[in-house]
Formats: structure tokens, C-alpha cells, sequence
């Protein structure tokens, strides 16, 4: 690598290493502030939450990271999809013809493997709608994503309409994002499937790099476009479902994790900007939650918070025009 | 050699490119000319796979370029079309270097270092290369492209309107550093050009399209004469013979 070269390359990797360095102190703050003595009860509390912060905030990151790759796009985010109105309308139609008492005592590993698999049915729809009729364009199906998530929308609202208004707050209860009760087998069930995910998107990190190039430089570089896209939708229908399961839908928070990611590391390598982008999470979801905790004492909700510094940041950015 | 048989494109009933077959020889420089709408681009961009055709197949050296892999493909076919957008900010050297995937598949080796640095040298880029594409004007964003094209080392390279934003000085060097990979490292260029002067000077073959369909191929001395071009433009364009080159006046 000659010296010009290490100017583009060094940078981001520090700023990596300094946001490592962010992150684990948030994750020491989080775990060790106001502990009382209580040791052996508070740790292991906290653990779980501090754990269930980090794994929502990598499928986050990375899911809403590869989906703007896909789409050569830095203000879609799956959401625009129709993702999460789907996962709302999964929950809805199971509480609506099976009732809050049962939806309650349902595993929550196999709700989870439901959820799943209807997300990736659905972005398998996608797909066909992208590379399967006469005309392939991009547009048409994120078009397509937007009126069915509306159609979705509607549906649940429709729905939440008709039932009982107890059941309709238990079923508010779990679409605002919340830490507190994570599901210990369904975060390790989370945890399993997050890393398979991420071992078969690590050996694709370079050919992610070429998609930036968009899809005719791709193709003429020999990757096999079609084939890449495919799998990057389902890795994000599966990242997405870890993190709507764990948490419910939090979509403005990735567009906030991704942008912020690419204007701190600036450079189109997947290697750097994935770990930069989960980092940025965790930071954001970690540090959020011992502000919730500790200023708000639990008056209000994360997604509160995280939206709206979220909000500020992203407003000063859009005004600023940050390149990249 | 690349071989075109029956070539087809149809957007719904139009006819963009009608059942074009042909041969496009082996080395050197051949431009594919005629009037906007002629379907040069679509016919550019179905050989190199980057568009599907609607009927017809194309071999590249024998190999089926929709049934290959394209990694295949990639080492000896490689394309560059008219508009390239992107959302990353990269610099030419990082751009350049990606010519080189269908070989390293994104892990560069000292070898694929000396190809990259060859092509910035042979485009002129050398004072450049540290600099983010986004910060350089059309043209040399277009050389840039142009030198990853050639960093890729592809027997064939297909060009879409090469010249496109590149002043005087630039057009001229860029087709005289196409001649000089033609002539020196028997590359085969396929070009879409506008400029007729510049195809008749340059190229090995001409293929004039319209409509659709091929309706002349050959030397230039073949291609530019007024009764052809007043067939593919519906021109009147005078010739002249000057030191050796056909030159068309289409001015007035």
C-alpha cells in the first residue's frame, strides 16, 4: 500500500478503534453504576440487558447498512419495505384470532421462528418482484414495498379497531421498544441466528464493497448481482425479525446508526463500516438506557430518547450536507 | 470473437434492437456509429450482459455470455457505460483498483498493485489518484473509469461513449491511449461514438446502426462516403480526404 493510500485507510480505522473504546466504556457504565452491593443479582440482571441493547443494535446497524448498500440509497431504510408494519400485523393477527392469554403462553423461540420465516417469505416476494416479471427496476418494487406497507399498516389498524381495548394494550405494550424484559432463551435463540447471519455476510464483505459501484459496474466486475441482492434481502428480513422479536420496530434509529456510521469512517469498505455502524448502536442504545435509567429513573421510553437525538443529528446533517 | 446471432431487444412493442447478428473482429478498434435511438448503446450493453436480451444469444470466444458464470466473464469481458453514479465516496486509486476483483476478488496482490498503477499511468492519473472522485470534473472522473476498465485486463473492452465530457486535448489523448492498447497489447476495443471524425480516424472497423438493425460495416473508406451517411443520418455530409484520414463536414 503506497503512502497516498494510507491517508484514505488509516483514519477510519482509528476512528473505529476510538469508537470501540466509546462503546465499551457506555457498556462499564451501564453494568456497574449504582450497583448498591447487590452483586450477584445486579450483574447478571444487567447482563441480560446490556446484551439484548447490543444484539438489537448490530441487526440494526447492519441490516439497515447492507439494505442502503442494495439500494445504492442512504435514506431507505427496510422500513420503507414494509418490514416492521409487517412484523406489527404478525402480532396483531395472532393476538386478534388467538386472544392475549394465548399469544402470552406461546413459546416465544417459536413465535420468533414464525416471525421469521413470514419475513423472509416476504422478502422472497420481493425478490420475484425484483427479478422476476418482465420489467426489473428497483423503484417499482420499493414502490411496491411502500403501498404494501401501508396496506399492512391499515390492516393492523383495522384490527387493533376491533379488539378488546385490554388486549389492544397489552398489544401496545410490545411494539414500544423496551430492554427491560428480554426472554433469556429467546436472546440466546436471537443470538444464534444473528451469528449465523453474520458468518455467511463476513465472507461476502468484499463483493458488498463492489455493490456500491451499482449493479452495471457489479455484473461487469463478475459478481453475480442477482444472486448477492437475494441473499442480502434475506439476511435483512432475518436481522430485521432478530430485532423487532427482541424489541419491537425501532426503523428511524438504523437510518440515524448507518448515516452517522458512514459520515464518521467515510469509505465504502464493508469491513469498516458495518463494525463502525454496530459500534454507533451500541453506543446510541447503551448509553440511552443508563440515561433512561439513572436521569429518568424509567419515565419515559429509549425510543423516546433515541429518536429524538436521533432527530437532532440527523437534521444537522441533512442541513450540513454531509457528503458521503 | 464475439459473436452476436439474432440479437433482439423489445420494450413492450417497440423494436430496439431487431435481430442483429454479427462478428466483431479480433484486435483493435472498432466503433459502432449512427444516429440517437439506433439502439448502439442497447446492442453494447446485451453483448457485455449487462442488459437481458429478449431473444438471440452472444458468444464471447465460444462462451454463452448469459449462461457463463460471470466471474468468467469478468476476466475477459469487461464494459463501461455512459453514467456512473455513486453513493460512496472513493478515490481514483480505490476505483481503479476494483478492475482488478475479477482476479483478486478484493484482496490485491503486489502483482494486481502494478496493474492498477499501470493503468493510472497510461491514463494520466498519477497526479490524481489520492483524490476522491467526487472532487474531479466529468472528464476525469470518465478517465478514472476508463482506467479501471483497463486495470480489469480483459481481452475485449466495450465502451460506451468514451469521449462523453472529455474536451479537445482529452478526447484526443484518450483515443490515441485506446490506439496505443490496441496496437501494443492487442487488446479488441468495441466503442460507441458520436463523433464521426473521431471513428473514422481511430478505428479499425466502422458498423454503422439504424433503426435497429446493422446497415453498414466495414474500413472507413468504406463507411465514410456520403451515400452511406446520407442513409444512416439522412445527412447530406461531404468527405474529404485529408493526409490520409476521411474527414466528414456536417457543420453547415
Amino acid at each position: 500500500m503506497s503512502a497516498d493510500g494510507l491517508v484514505v485507510v488509516r483514519r477510519p480505522e482509528r476512528t473505529l478503534f476510538i469508537l470501540g473504546c466509546v462503546a465499551m466504556a457506555c457498556a462499564a457504565l451501564f453494568m456497574l453504576i449504582d450497583v448498591g452491593g447487590q452483586w450477584d443479582f445486579v450483574l447478571p440482571f444487567r447482563g441480560r440487558k446490556l446484551a439484548t441493547a447490543l444484539l438489537v443494535g448490530y441487526a440494526i446497524a447492519v441490516s439497515t447498512v447492507l439494505f442502503q448498500t442494495v439500494t445504492g440509497n442512504r435514506v431507505l431504510t427496510p422500513a420503507i419495505l414494509g418490514f416492521d408494519n409487517l412484523y406489527v400485523l404478525i402480532q396483531t393477527c395472532l393476538l386478534f384470532f388467538l386472544g392475549s392469554g394465548a399469544v402470552a403462553n406461546l413459546d416465544p423461540r417459536l413465535l420468533f421462528g414464525v416471525e421469521v420465516l413470514i419475513m423472509v417469505a416476504f422478502s422472497g416476494l420481493l425478490y420475484w418482484g425484483l427479478f422476476g416479471g418482465a420489467r426489473r427496476s428497483l423503484h417499482l418494487v420499493l414502490l411496491t414495498g411502500v403501498v404494501l406497507g401501508v396496506l399492512f399498516r391499515s390492516l393492523s389498524s383495522f384490527l387493533q379497531r376491533l379488539i378488546d381495548p385490554n388486549e389492544f394494550i397489552f398489544l401496545q405494550d410490545r411494539f414500544f421498544a423496551s430492554f427491560n424484559n428480554p426472554d433469556q432463551e429467546l436472546l440466546v435463540a436471537s443470538f444464534l441466528v444473528t451469528l449465523g447471519v453474520s458468518v455467511v455476510g463476513f465472507r461476502m464483505l468484499r463483493t458488498f464493497d463492489v455493490l456500491v459501484l451499482g449493479r452495471e459496474t457489479a455484473i461487469n466486475l463478475g459478481v453475480d448481482y442477482q444472486r448477492t441482492v437475494a441473499l442480502i434481502l434475506v439476511l435483512v428480513a432475518i436481522l430485521v425479525s432478530v430485532s423487532s422479536a427482541l424489541v419491537g420496530p425501532v426503523t428511524f434509529f438504523g437510518l440515524l446508526v448507518s448515516n452517522l456510521s458512514h459520515a464518521l469512517v467515510r469509505t465504502y469498505r464493508h469491513a469498516l463500516v458495518l463494525p463502525a455502524a454496530a459500534l454507533v448502536a451500541a453506543v446510541a442504545l447503551v448509553a440511552g438506557q443508563v440515561v433512561l435509567e439513572h436521569v429518568f429513573a424509567f419515565d419515559t421510553n429509549p425510543r423516546v430518547i433515541i429518536e429524538f437525538v436521533g432527530g437532532l443529528v440527523f437534521i444537522t446533517m441533512l442541513m450540513r450536507k454531509a457528503p458521503g | 470473437m464475439i459473436e452476436a446471432k439474432n440479437v433482439t431487444k423489445r420494450y413492450g412493442t417497440a423494436l430496439v434492437v431487431d435481430d442483429v447478428s454479427l462478428r466483431l473482429p479480433v484486435g483493435g478498434i472498432t466503433s459502432i456509429i449512427g444516429p440517437n435511438g439506433a439502439g448502439k448503446s442497447t446492442l453494447l450493453s446485451m453483448i457485455s450482459r449487462v442488459l437481458p436480451m429478449s431473444s438471440g444469444n452472444v458468444l464471447v470466444d465460444g462462451l454463452d455470455v448469459v449462461t457463463t458464470p460471470g466471474d468468467v466473464l469478468a476476466k475477459r469481458l469487461a464494459i463501461l457505460r455512459q453514467d456512473n453514479h455513486l453513493t460512496s465516496r472513493l478515490t481514483v486509486r480505490e476505483l481503479v483498483t476494483f478492475g482488478r476483483y475479477p482476479h483478486s476478488k478484493g484482496r490485491p496482490t503486489v502483482k494486481d498493485q502494478e496493474h492498477v498503477e499501470r493503468a493510472i499511468q497510461h491514463m494520466g492519473l498519477e497526479a490524481l489518484s489520492a483524490r476522491f472522485l467526487d472532487e474531479l470534473s466529468g472528464g476525469q472522473r470518465q478517465r478514472a473509469f476508463v482506467a479501471m476498465v483497463l486495470c480489469q485486463d480483459t481481452d475485449y473492452v466495450l465502451l460506451d461513449e468514451p469521449l462523453n465530457g472529455l474536451d479537445l486535448k482529452h478526447a484526443v489523448s484518450m483515443m490515441k491511449q485506446l490506439r496505443t492498447a490496441a496496437d501494443t497489447l492487442g487488446k479488441s476495443f468495441v466503442l460507441v461514438l458520436h463523433d464521426l471524425n473521431f471513428a473514422s480516424c481511430y478505428s479499425d472497423h466502422l458498423i454503422a446502426m439504424r433503426d435497429g438493425k446493422v446497415a453498414f460495416q466495414g474500413r472507413s473508406e468504406d463507411i465514410m462516403r456520403p451515400d452511406v451517411l446520407r442513409a444512416v443520418y439522412d445527412l447530406e455530409i461531404a468527405i474529404q480526404h485529408i493526409n490520409g484520414d476521411w474527414i466528414a463536414t456536417h457543420y453547415r
